[in-house]
C-alpha cells in the first residue's frame, strides 16, 4: 500500500525506519462532527493523535495520554470514551463528536457549554473540553440523578484547578433542565 | 509505541488464524492493551482487531436459564442490561465499581478478563519483572508492594489480577467459551486465571492461538442476598486494595449455599469452596462469618507494604457477608459502608 501524502497529513513525520513488511497507511472512513472524512492512517495512530495532529482539531486535549485524566474524552457513536486509548483504525465507520462539534452551526453554544460558563465551571480550561464532552455523555446515558451520582459518573475527568464543585453544579443544572423538559412533554 | 502489522478479520475462524501469527495480540476495546503498548510493555508484531467480529456483541438466554455474554459486549452494556440488573445484580454492581464511564464504554467482557496486572514494576519497562521478562527478578518483593498479593504468591511474582468484573464472575461460577484451531472449548472461570508459580508471564490458561468468544452465566440464584464491597485508596476510579463479592442462597433463616470471592489479594479472583461450605445450613451471623474469614485467609502472607491487607480482608469479608445476609448490598455511588 502506497503512502499517500494527503494535505491533512502534513504534520505527520514519516517513519523512514519502518521495517519492511509492515503496513503503510490504512484507509479509514470516519465522520467527525458531522463531516465524513476519507483518510489514511498508520495503525498505531490513536484517535486522539488523528484529531489533533492530522485534522488539527486541537480542542480535544492530551493530558496523561493513558486514560487516567479524561482530557481527551470525545463521543464515539454518542458514547464518551478516552480517545487516547483508542486506535483510529479500530473506529472505521464511526461517528465522532469533539468539543468543536457541540455548538450549533450558527455558533450557538451547546447548553452544556453554556452551563459551564454560567457556573464558572473551569479555571485554566485545559480539562474543560473533556469535562464537557464527558458531561454530555453522562446526561445522555441517563444514570445520574443526584450530585453524588454526577460525581461518580464524572470520576474519569480530573481537574487540577479543582473546579469540581462548579462542574457538578453545571451538570446538575443541565439535568434539572432535562427533567423539567421531560415533565413538560 | 512499536510498529506492527494490522488485521481486521471478519469471522471468528479468520481471527483464530490471525492470532496464530508470532507475537500477535488481540485488540478489542484497547483500554489496557493500547496503554501497555505506549509503555512498551506490550510490543506486538501483529495486531488482530476483533471489534468487527459478528455475533459477539449480544447477550442471549441460554437453554439452562442463564445468560450468554458475547466477548465484545462492553462493560457498560453488560452492567446496565435489564436482565443482568434483575437476575445478576452482583455482576452489575461489581462492574460499576470499576474504572470510569469512559473506560467502561470502551472495555469489553473478554478484554476485561484478559487485562494485565497494574503492578508498578510490571508497568515500568526500566525495572526487572518476571512477568514481563521471565527470569529478570521481582522488585515488588522487598520493594514497594502496597497493592500486591497476600494469597497464592510465588517467589517469582506477587502481582494481583486487577479486574472487578472477574471477581463477581468467579462467585457466580461463570464459564468462559474460547475458540481455537480445534474448535470451541469451555473453561470454568476458576481455571481460567492462573497463579504465578514459576510462570508468572502466563496470566491465564487461554492458548496463544485461542480467543474468547463468550462468557456464560449459570441460572441465577443470588439476586437477593449479595454485595460487592470494594476498598481502595480513593472512592472512585481506583483498583481494589481488597474487594469481596459475597452471595448467599438463603433457605428461610439459614444459608443453603454461600459464594465468596476476593479481588485485589491474589493473581486471580480468590475463592475457597471449603470456607464457603462452613456456612451451609448455618444461621448467618458474625461468629460464623469470622470462621469463614479465618479459613479464606489461611496461609495469607504479607510483604511489608501490603501486610495491612490481611486484617483488612478479614474485616471486609465479615462486612460483606453481613451486607449480603441483610440484603443490603453496598451502593457503588454512596460509598459509605453500612
Amino acid at each position: 500500500m502506497a503512502d499517500l501524502d494527503l494535505p491533512s497529513r502534513q504534520g505527520f513525520a514519516p517513519d523512514a525506519a519502518l521495517p519492511t513488511g509492515l503496513p503503510g497507511e490504512i484507509p479509514l472512513t470516519i465522520t467527525i462532527n458531522g463531516e465524513r472524512r476519507d483518510l489514511h492512517v498508520r495503525p498505531w495512530t490513536t484517535l486522539l493523535d488523528l484529531l489533533r495532529e492530522d485534522l488539527h482539531l486541537y480542542g480535544t486535549k492530551k493530558g496523561c495520554d493513558h486514560g487516567q485524566c479524561g482530557a481527551c474524552t470525545v463521543l464515539v457513536d454518542g458514547q464518551r470514551i478516552n480517545s487516547c486509548l483508542s486506535l483510529a483504525v479500530s473506529r472505521d465507520g464511526c461517528e465522532v463528536t469533539t468539543i468543536e462539534g457541540l455548538a450549533a452551526p450558527d455558533g450557538a453554544l451547546h447548553p452544556m457549554q453554556q452551563a459551564f460558563i454560567e457556573h464558572d465551571a473551569f479555571q485554566c480550561g485545559y480539562c474543560t473540553p473533556g469535562q464537557i464532552c464527558s458531561a454530555v455523555g453522562l446526561v445522555k446515558e441517563g444514570h445520574a440523578h443526584s450530585a453524588e451520582e454526577i460525581r461518580e459518573g464524572m470520576s474519569g475527568n480530573l481537574c487540577r484547578c479543582g473546579a469540581y464543585t462548579n462542574i457538578v453544579d453545571a451538570i446538575g443544572d443541565m439535568l434539572a433542565q432535562e427533567t423539567s423538559q421531560e415533565a413538560a412533554k | 509505541m512499536n510498529r506492527f502489522s494490522y488485521a481486521r478479520p471478519g469471522s471468528v475462524a479468520e481471527a483464530v488464524r490471525e492470532v496464530a501469527a508470532p507475537a500477535s495480540k488481540v485488540l478489542a476495546g484497547g483500554t489496557n492493551l493500547v496503554d501497555l503498548m505506549k509503555y512498551n510493555v506490550e510490543r506486538p508484531a501483529h495486531l488482530v482487531d476483533v471489534t468487527r467480529l459478528p455475533g459477539l456483541k449480544a447477550i442471549e438466554e441460554t437453554g439452562e436459564g442463564g445468560l450468554r455474554i458475547g466477548a465484545l459486549v462492553t462493560n457498560t452494556a453488560l452492567a446496565y442490561d435489564p436482565r443482568v440488573q434483575e437476575r445478576y445484580p452482583l455482576l452489575s454492581s461489581t462492574i460499576l465499581a470499576g474504572a470510569t464511564a469512559q473506560l467502561r464504554n470502551a472495555a469489553t467482557t473478554g478484554g476485561n478478563l484478559l487485562q494485565r496486572t497494574r503492578c508498578y514494576y510490571f508497568y515500568d519497562a526500566a525495572t526487572p519483572c518476571n512477568k514481563r521478562v521471565p527470569g529478570s527478578g521481582c522488585p515488588a518483593i522487598g520493594g514497594v508492594n502496597r497493592i500486591h498479593a497476600i494469597l497464592g504468591t510465588s517467589e517469582q511474582c506477587i502481582a494481583t489480577h486487577p479486574s472487578d468484573m472477574a471477581v463477581a464472575m468467579a462467585a457466580l461460577e461463570a464459564v468462559i467459551r474460547v475458540s481455537g484451531p480445534g474448535g470451541e472449548r469451555d473453561i470454568p472461570i476458576a481455571e481460567f486465571h492462573r497463579l504465578p508459580g514459576d510462570t508468572p508471564e502466563r496470566d491465564t490458561n487461554l492458548g496463544a492461538d485461542e480467543i474468547i468468544v463468550s462468557v456464560e452465566l449459570p441460572a441465577p440464584r443470588f439476586a437477593t442476598n449479595y454485595t460487592y464491597l470494594k476498598l481502595r485508596d480513593r472512592l472512585s476510579y481506583a483498583f481494589a486494595l481488597v474487594s469481596v463479592a459475597a452471595a448467599l442462597d438463603m433457605d428461610g433463616g439459614t444459608v443453603r449455599e454461600a459464594r465468596i470471592a476476593l479481588g485485589g489479594v491474589a493473581h486471580k479472583p480468590w475463592r475457597v469452596p471449603e470456607a464457603e461450605a462452613l456456612l451451609k445450613g448455618v444461621v448467618p451471623e458474625r461468629g460464623a462469618f469470622s470462621l469463614v474469614a479465618d479459613r479464606i485467609l489461611e496461609g495469607a502472607q504479607g510483604f511489608g507494604g501490603n501486610s495491612f491487607k490481611i486484617d483488612l480482608a478479614h474485616r471486609a469479608i465479615l462486612r460483606a457477608l453481613s451486607q449480603a445476609a441483610a440484603g443490603t448490598p453496598q451502593s457503588q455511588t454512596d460509598k459509605r459502608i453500612q
